[in-house]
């Protein structure tokens, strides 16, 4: 069974090696800051007891005042997940850095959340639509997009 | 004149039909005219056996019926077929190179006419006995390399492209395998002619040439484009290969064109290896159909059940397999024929003990040296693993 | 000398026989090797995660069939259970034997498909297919018992599934059960061995176990790189931690494990599947016991999210709800396993020949439908 790491006891070690990643949580949750995220994604991967190695899935959720881009991650090894969130001000240009260089897995996915959500991934190889075409005006995942 | 006329009954019969009201040069032209309409046209009703065998046999090797729907046992639906190729639009490509492109097709198709020429099809039934048969129809099919060039060059695709590029490559490296293998017979029967070598072959060639007649084998199903050697036209890569740009009858007469040549180098095969028209109780022609059927058969079956070999797979397998092995029937063959020059029959049954010996030594040699790099080893699978550890 | 030559750059697809649907592929060929790939997406993008906000919890159901469509009734189990986890649902009993004898069924017709398929991409002229789909065609009778449907279930409902197996489908799953494991020892045979198809699959499109998990590749492709992570196992979900299967696993990484690990993962479901036969509450009787827990007709969950996820025969799928308590979802998203085991394709891909692309891709066994969504 998938033990659902405490995100209390992660995100209190998090506080101690990176305290500049305004760390909070709740149940199984961890929230950190945007500008955090790529650290406190490479800090999960090769913390000794955390180690997550496997990125489940990359999504993001319109709340229209702020975009929450959510991490669900995993440990091949240890059998255990967690679930990173962050919260995205801003409708013109959210951005949050890109975790491809952690996690390869994060190449697409990070795209498909820019091309549905509109959420820049700073950093990231190659951001470019991936669903829909280049010239496609709007994020039709967000909830204020109309569509034609 | 008088010879090759009584040798040649089909001609005979015929020739002197015309003699009796016309002048004899008009007699042997219009002779000559007739046997050429009916050849060509038999093949064409070969060919479209072969289509309606193919698709039914394909079918139930599929475990499903095939076409049953036009005439009585779908008999028809080559004929529909052909009907509704006849109709269809013929496109240009706009890039495309219009006079090659339109010139393919029919230099493609008539290779395989002219090679049905020297081939005896009965007792003293052929259209020519040509002292040179074996070159020519090597150097006449060899012309087909040439059209599927011009096809895949002047379609401006990029598929079509590559399939003629590595038609060339395949088709190039399998007329060596293709004619070496054919001089074991040659040394055997001391001719060259297609009508010397049926009546030349005490025992069907089969049985003396074994290795030669696997190397032949493989090189003609690689110079027909079929499976496993189809990847001139691999649908799964290149959609269609060379005739991918070409629709209507143009279409229509590369599809014609490779399944006649089907039933030519089964032709081939059959006169080679099988003895051609010659067996006891029936009549000879239909000697030579059974015989032309169970090989049109096995090229059937093998099309139905193997996958298809990758480029470097295919060019390795002609240069370090197919053309030492027939290298090797050579040697064994010369030395034989040096010792017997005139073999008496318990002498060559020795021959067939000695060859299929070499066939068997060989082949087994061959894939003892191949097999490590054709096949590697096989995978072992961790079965068992039940927690989510990894290993 | 050396001889000047040019890369030519060839589109495959997205009307390609081989590319499995309508997926593209921009590839750099330098003669016939592969220089340089880029994937193209989005030609069969429906917007499913739009679509789903409009819908109420059980309408989207419909949605999840169209999703990998050769595999439907794990779709709708992947956002079953997802809706259940998010309104804390407990499903009824029997209802989760049938789910689990659904969707082993529905894993051993998808590997059918892609076996059958990846041979087709081999170039043998249909007759792999044809035998794959021939036993294929049988679960897909069976399947038709189940809910009247043989592509499009929609089988699965919020608290179990739709309604009782009938009569008939349980002598029709025994002779199944007994008909297949010939079979899959017939496909061995006559396929593993096969020279030439293990020429051109072994060592083809090899995937390193470090590059498999870091590019968050699942199902048999992530187990032929010899990761035993299958989430049933892993994970257990429903009633699969009351049965005993093992986990294939391969070891190379190669084109012909994954096709291995496929070949025997039919073998497992089998065994799956006579498990929960031989365990399911109310036996073969019908109607007896009930199938599916009361819920209420619209469904309105607590505000909050839930992830949940499944082994689908093509790895894993998962499904993100967001709620804000309304009758739909506020945000529902598709981890779909087809479009993330796409991710390591640049990497399997540079190097080989253009044959081996569609054997590479055809061994990954994707479907558009889901890569798209």
């Amino acid at each position: 069974m998938t033990v659902a790491l405490s995100a209390q006891e992660v995100g209190e070690r998090l506080e101690k090696d990176l305290p500049g990643a305004g760390a909070s949580w709740q149940m199984d949750q961890l929230q950190v800051r945007p500008e955090a995220v790529r650290e406190v994604c490479r800090w999960l991967k090769v913390e000794s007891g955390l180690e997550l190695d496997y990125l489940v899935a990359i999504t993001a959720v319109d709340f229209v005042d702020h975009f929450e881009v959510v991490y669900h991650l995993a440990s091949i090894g240890r059998n255990h997940s967690l679930v990173l969130k962050t919260k995205v001000f801003g409708r013109e240009t959210p951005a949050v850095p890109s975790v491809v260089e952690v996690w390869q897995g994060a190449d697409l996915q990070e795209r498909e959340v820019w091309d549905l959500m509109g959420v820049r991934f700073e950093g990231h190889p190659n951001l470019k639509r991936i669903l829909t075409w280049e010239e496609f005006p709007g994020h039709p995942l967000r909830k204020d997009f109309q569509g034609a | 004149m008088e010879s090759f006329l009584e040798r040649n009954s089909f001609f005979s019969h015929l020739y002197r039909f015309f003699d009796a009201a016309t002048p004899s040069w008009l007699a042997y032209l219009l002779a000559a005219s007739v046997i050429v309409f009916v050849l060509v046209n038999g093949l064409m009703l070969f060919t479209m056996a072969l289509i309606y065998m193919e698709r039914r046999l394909i079918g139930r090797f599929q475990v499903r019926l095939g076409p049953n729907r036009v005439g009585p046992f779908g008999l028809l639906q080559p004929v529909a077929d052909a009907i509704k190729i006849l109709f269809k639009e013929d496109l240009v490509p706009v890039g495309a190179d219009r006079i090659t492109f339109n010139l393919a097709p029919v230099l493609f198709i008539f290779p395989v006419f002219l090679s049905l020429a020297v081939v005896p099809f009965g007792e003293r039934y052929f259209l020519a006995d040509l002292n040179v048969a074996v070159l020519f129809i090597m150097g006449v099919s060899g012309l087909s390399t040439i059209a599927i060039l011009m096809a895949g060059w002047s379609s401006a695709n990029r598929y079509a492209m590559f399939g003629a590029v590595r038609a060339v490559a395949q088709l190039i490296s399998y007329e060596v395998p293709m004619v070496l293998s054919l001089v074991g017979v040659l040394l055997l029967v001391g001719s060259m002619s297609m009508v010397t070598i049926v009546e030349g072959q005490r025992l069907p060639l089969i049985l003396l040439q074994p290795l030669g007649f696997l190397v032949f084998f493989m090189a003609a199903l690689a110079e027909l484009n079929r499976t496993p050697f189809d990847l001139v036209e691999a649908e799964s890569e290149l959609v269609a290969g060379y005739h991918t740009e070409y629709s209507g009858m143009k279409f229509g007469m590369f599809m014609l064109a490779e399944f006649a040549a089907s039933v030519v180098s089964s032709a081939i095969i059959v006169t080679v290896f099988f003895k051609g028209w010659e067996g006891p109780l029936l009549p000879s022609h239909l000697w030579f159909v059974i015989k032309l059927f169970v090989v049109l058969f096995v090229l059937i079956w093998i099309r139905a059940t193997l996958p298809r070999l990758r480029i470097d797979q295919i060019m390795a397998f002609a240069w370090k397999v197919l053309f030492p092995l027939s290298l090797v029937n050579i040697a064994a063959t010369a030395v034989e024929v040096l010792l017997w020059p005139q073999p008496t029959t318990a002498q060559i049954w020795a021959m067939v003990g000695i060859n299929w010996g070499v066939t068997f030594v060989s082949l087994a040699l061959w894939s003892w040296l191949m097999g490590p790099t054709l096949r590697p080893n096989m995978p072992q699978l961790l079965r068992g693993a039940t927690t989510g550890k990894a290993a | 000398m050396t001889l000047r030559t040019e890369p030519v750059t060839v589109n495959i697809g997205p009307q390609h026989p081989s590319t499995h649907g309508v997926f593209r592929l921009r590839v750099t060929f330098d003669g016939e090797v592969i220089q340089e790939v880029e994937p193209v997406f989005g030609y069969l993008h429906r917007g499913s995660e739009k679509l789903a906000e409009e819908r109420t919890y059980s309408q989207v159901i419909t949605l999840t069939d169209r999703l990998d469509y050769v595999a439907s009734m794990t779709n709708n189990q992947a956002y079953v259970l997802a809706l259940e986890k998010l309104c804390h649902v407990q499903p009824a009993e029997r209802g989760l034997y049938l789910r689990v004898i659904a969707a082993e069924l529905q894993r051993i017709a998808s590997h059918l498909v892609a076996t059958g398929f990846l041979l087709q991409d081999l170039g043998a002229f249909g007759t792999p297919l044809m035998y794959c789909f021939r036993e294929r065609e049988r679960i897909l009778d069976m399947f038709e018992m189940l809910c009247g449907a043989r592509i499009t279930h929609s089988y699965l409902r919020i608290g179990g599934v739709f309604q009782d197996a009938p009569e008939e489908f349980w002598p029709a799953l025994r002779i199944f059960l007994h008909d297949m494991p010939p079979y899959i020892d017939e496909y061995e045979q006559l396929l593993a061995e096969n020279e030439i198809l293990v020429a051109r699959t072994k060592g083809v499109g090899l995937l390193s176990q470090e590059m498999a998990i870091a590019s968050s590749t699942s199902g048999p492709v992530l187990r032929a790189s010899g990761v035993p992570w299958d989430l049933r196992k892993a994970d257990p979900y429903e009633v699969y931690d009351r049965f005993d299967f093992d986990i294939p696993v391969g070891t190379a990484g190669d084109s012909y494990d994954r096709f291995i690990v496929r070949i025997q993962e039919m073998r497992q479901s089998l065994r799956i599947v006579q498990q929960a036969v031989d365990q399911l509450p109310g036996g073969t009787s019908v109607g007896k016991v009930p199938v599916r827990a009361k819920v209420p007709f619209f469904i309105r969950p607590p505000v909050g999210d839930a992830y949940a996820h499944v082994e689908a025969p093509k790895g894993e799928l998962g499904f993100y709800l967001v709620s804000d308590g309304s009758i739909a979802p506020y945000r529902c998203k598709i981890r779909s396993p087809s479009f993330i085991n796409l991710t390591p394709l640049k990497e399997m891909l540079i190097g080989w020949k253009l044959a081996d692309l569609v054997v590479i891709l055809g061994s990954i066994d994707i479907n558009m439908g889901e890569v798209d969504r």
